[in-house]
């Protein structure tokens, strides 16, 4: 892993402070300043983070933490509570016009992903909202851009207005709202020229625009990876245009994205959406609580704050280390597992953390995303009791109905098994790996 | 002579240095804005160089997305060399920064490896790579443009099949350029677009084929192999091939780009990279931590949005031009 997660980097500390009666405020002090590089390595912009240590320095020396019995990991838990506070709850809302159409505009700087996304957002609102958008090409600048449009309103046959790059970006939009109007669109969904937060005379011409159309939203597109400038770009655009949500491309990276944490902080605008990969319907409401545990890296850290938060988890892994060693792992507890993940956030990540996962094969391509989750857990739904125990005896016929039942195809269902197989003989690998290291017990399974 | 000294001297030399640092300077206001201001007024505020001093260098630096670990071995190291030198005041200090900067980014190599190495026998090969929304493309179209005033023959395969309007785009820019582009339909193998791309350039005999590749996430495993795969066809038409392979880089990307150097480096062996969007960036520190950490040379730096505005790096200038505007100006225009 290229960076070290809080939990990793805590370990030093937490170590010095176990068995300790008393964690004194040097402790706290050497723990506040891994969280700090913690943050510092995820991106977070760096006055952000003087804010937060701040805050988190206050809950620390605080009874919460020095009183409790395992202070490592109430540390990690203020650390993540005091996040998730700071990004505010989910708010995916779209505004939606009192006279029809509803205008978005989409700004941000180049390779953002600005026209993707609004192809996303287009059919997010055909889908889930049951809309009719009409895209506006008003990137009259990149060499293609508006044949980019032109070819994702294709796809997504969706229509697209636009005037040729001679046109002045205002007129276009004054023409699209028109035609909007005319045919009945009720969205209107604007894709703007990549600029950057300082070129003066592009920045007008947005303003310009939002005078002339009034938008109902103002969509900043922000790319995930972006660095400790991501302050600088969110407050210059909110600060000149009055953006009203942002939208995180990219996400389907393995980028921590402390940007996300930075751009709420400077703009106290809700991000409402984040990029989950290229296909146009991979455009998600946005997590607060997800993309906290990612910027602390991810799992390593949830499984410690789900340790100190209840014992009965701990009871759970151990019953479940017991099946996987006894090879008793049923597509029941599969099923069960899958729920928790789900709720942990990306499955790329989790995959990233399985311990040689990358090298085994079978896994190496298994790429699993949120929607072959939903296809996963609608197969094994579809089993039997007895099926779901003894993998075995699914034969043709039952992987037929399988199939039928669960709306995918036999192939799917041999896929799943096949996948099943392959992990429960890595399990095994793994329960081997750690008897030969260390004798038992230490085990966690991967996915916790 | 204090190093900055030397380096001004350096700028005064001849008239194509000259313009470089010029372009630097004038692409980098924003970034030298940020960045030597705080250095300045850091200087200002504390006349004596002790731990406070340090812990807000440091500040300076991971703003400047240098990054954690690069920035804790430069303040090592500048503590040591203040320790020797025995600096107490703030303002000597200046050119002991500049220097260590300039020292991490050329580590133990020859400054010659800041060019292309297009030199050898027969049609030479560039493969780009990069993220999505990196600047591929755009740099691709402003490289043909500068090999092509070189007196180059240069092809151009567009190799991004997959993103809509990709293929349209580096169509635009080789008019721009004036260089022929080899293309498929969207969606088919990037594979075979850049296999015909070879074969076109070597019966055009042409000098350089720049392949063009669709944006991808380094951490998903499938598009990187498709990218190992046609690095493959490229080795295997033309032995030696690639002799560069460009991974291109957006300066405002944070400590992601460290991770994104490593994997494209271990899918294509990257020899080189392209810092994209530098002009609008109050950064660009991340060069010295790719240097720092992975030992791939930055070999053009984007600073703006015209054909010519892609350039040669230059570590020195890179560094003259973070650190213009500390009180060396005004000696500047006198010795004009």
């Amino acid at each position: 892993m290229a960076f070290e997660g809080l939990a990793d980097r805590l370990q030093g500390t937490i170590k010095k402070i176990t068995g300790k009666g008393k964690v004194s405020e040097q402790d706290v002090k050497e723990m506040t300043r891994e969280v700090r590089l913690a943050l510092l390595e995820a991106d977070v912009n760096f006055k952000v983070v003087k804010q937060l240590i701040a805050r988190i320095k206050e809950r620390a020396v605080g009874q919460e933490v020095m009183e409790s019995l395992t202070p490592g990991q109430q540390v990690i838990k203020v650390v993540k509570d005091e996040l998730t506070n700071l990004m505010g709850g989910e708010q995916s809302k779209i505004a939606v016009a009192d006279r029809p159409p509803t205008v978005i505009m989409m700004v941000g700087l180049q390779g953002a992903g600005k026209t993707t996304t609004t192809g996303k957002l287009a059919n997010h609102l055909r889908k889930k909202h049951n809309r009719n958008p009409l895209l506006v090409a008003c990137d009259i600048y990149r060499p293609a851009a508006i044949k980019q449009l032109e070819t994702l309103g294709t796809q997504l046959d969706m229509p697209v207005f636009s005037l040729g790059t001679e046109a002045n970006p205002v007129d276009i939009t004054k023409q699209a709202i028109a035609k909007a109007k005319e045919d009945h669109n009720d969205y209107v969904i604007i894709d703007t020229a990549g600029r950057l937060h300082v070129d003066e005379n592009l920045m007008e011409e947005l303003q310009q625009i939002k005078a002339d159309v009034k938008p109902d939203e103002i969509f900043l597109v922000v790319d995930s990876m972006t660095g400790q400038d991501a302050v600088n770009v969110a407050e210059s655009f909110n600060e000149q245009l009055d953006i009203t949500g942002v939208v995180l491309t990219k996400l389907d990276g393995d980028t921590r994205g402390g940007a996300a944490l930075s751009i709420k902080a400077v703009t106290d605008k809700p991000i409402k959406f984040a990029g989950m990969g290229e296909k146009l319907d991979q455009l998600e409401a946005f997590h607060p609580e997800r993309m906290a545990s990612r910027i602390l890296g991810m799992g390593d850290v949830l499984s410690l704050i789900e340790k100190a938060q209840t014992n009965v988890d701990e009871k759970q892994a151990k019953e479940l280390e017991e099946k996987m060693r006894t090879m008793s792992f049923t597509f029941d507890d599969f099923l069960e597992q899958m729920g928790q993940v789900r709720q942990m956030g990306p499955l790329d990540d989790l995959m990233a953390m399985i311990p040689g996962a990358n090298k085994m094969k079978g896994l190496k391509n298994a790429q699993l995303d949120e929607s072959q989750l939903t296809e996963v857990e609608a197969i094994i739904q579809s089993m039997t009791k007895k099926e779901r125990q003894d993998p075995a005896i699914i034969n043709g016929s039952r992987r037929k109905r399988i199939a039928k039942g669960s709306g995918t195809s036999v192939a799917a269902v041999n896929r799943l098994l096949k996948q099943f197989s392959e992990m429960k003989k890595m399990m095994k690998q793994m329960t081997n790996m750690q008897k030969g290291k260390k004798g038992k017990g230490g085990f966690k399974f991967p996915f916790m | 002579m204090g190093f900055m000294d030397k380096l001004k001297q350096r700028f005064k030399q001849d008239e194509e240095t000259k313009e470089v640092s010029e372009k630097y300077q004038e692409g980098m206001t924003k970034t030298r804005n940020t960045f030597s201001g705080k250095i300045n007024d850091l200087i200002a505020r504390y006349r004596k160089v002790d731990e406070d001093f340090f812990e807000e260098l440091e500040e300076v630096l991971i703003t400047a997305d240098v990054g954690v670990s690069t920035v804790m071995d430069l303040v090592e190291e500048l503590k040591m060399e203040v320790k020797r030198q025995k600096i107490k005041d703030s303002s000597e200090i200046k050119d002991v920064i500049s220097e260590k900067l300039v020292e991490i980014y050329y580590g133990e190599e020859d400054k010659s490896i800041q060019h292309l190495q297009l030199d050898g026998e027969g049609l030479q090969v560039i493969l780009v790579v990069g993220v999505n929304g990196a600047g591929k493309t755009t740099s691709i179209g402003k490289l043909a443009h500068q090999l092509k005033a070189d007196g180059k023959n240069v092809i151009l395969a567009a190799g991004d099949t997959f993103r809509a309007g990709a293929i349209e785009q580096l169509e635009v820019w080789g008019e721009r350029a004036n260089v022929p582009v080899i293309k498929h339909s969207e969606g088919s193998d990037p594979a075979a677009v850049i296999y015909d791309g070879i074969k076109a350039a070597q019966s055009r005999q042409a000098d350089v084929l720049i392949c063009d590749t669709a944006g991808r996430l380094q951490n998903k495993v499938n598009l990187m192999n498709e990218l190992a795969k046609v690095k493959r066809v490229i080795e295997r038409e033309i032995p030696g091939a690639p002799h560069e392979v460009l991974l291109v880089l957006d300066a405002t990307t944070g400590q992601n780009a460290l991770t994104q150097a490593r994997t494209f480096s271990e899918a294509t062996d990257v020899t080189g990279i392209v810092l994209t969007k530098l002009d609008g960036t109050a950064k660009g520190g991340i060069v010295l931590a790719i240097r720092n950490e992975l030992q791939i040379p930055v070999k053009f730096v984007g600073l703006g949005e015209g054909i010519d505005d892609l350039r040669k790096f230059d570590a020195d200038a890179f560094v003259y031009g973070l650190f213009a505007d500390l009180g060396i100006n005004e000696e500047k225009e006198e010795g004009e």
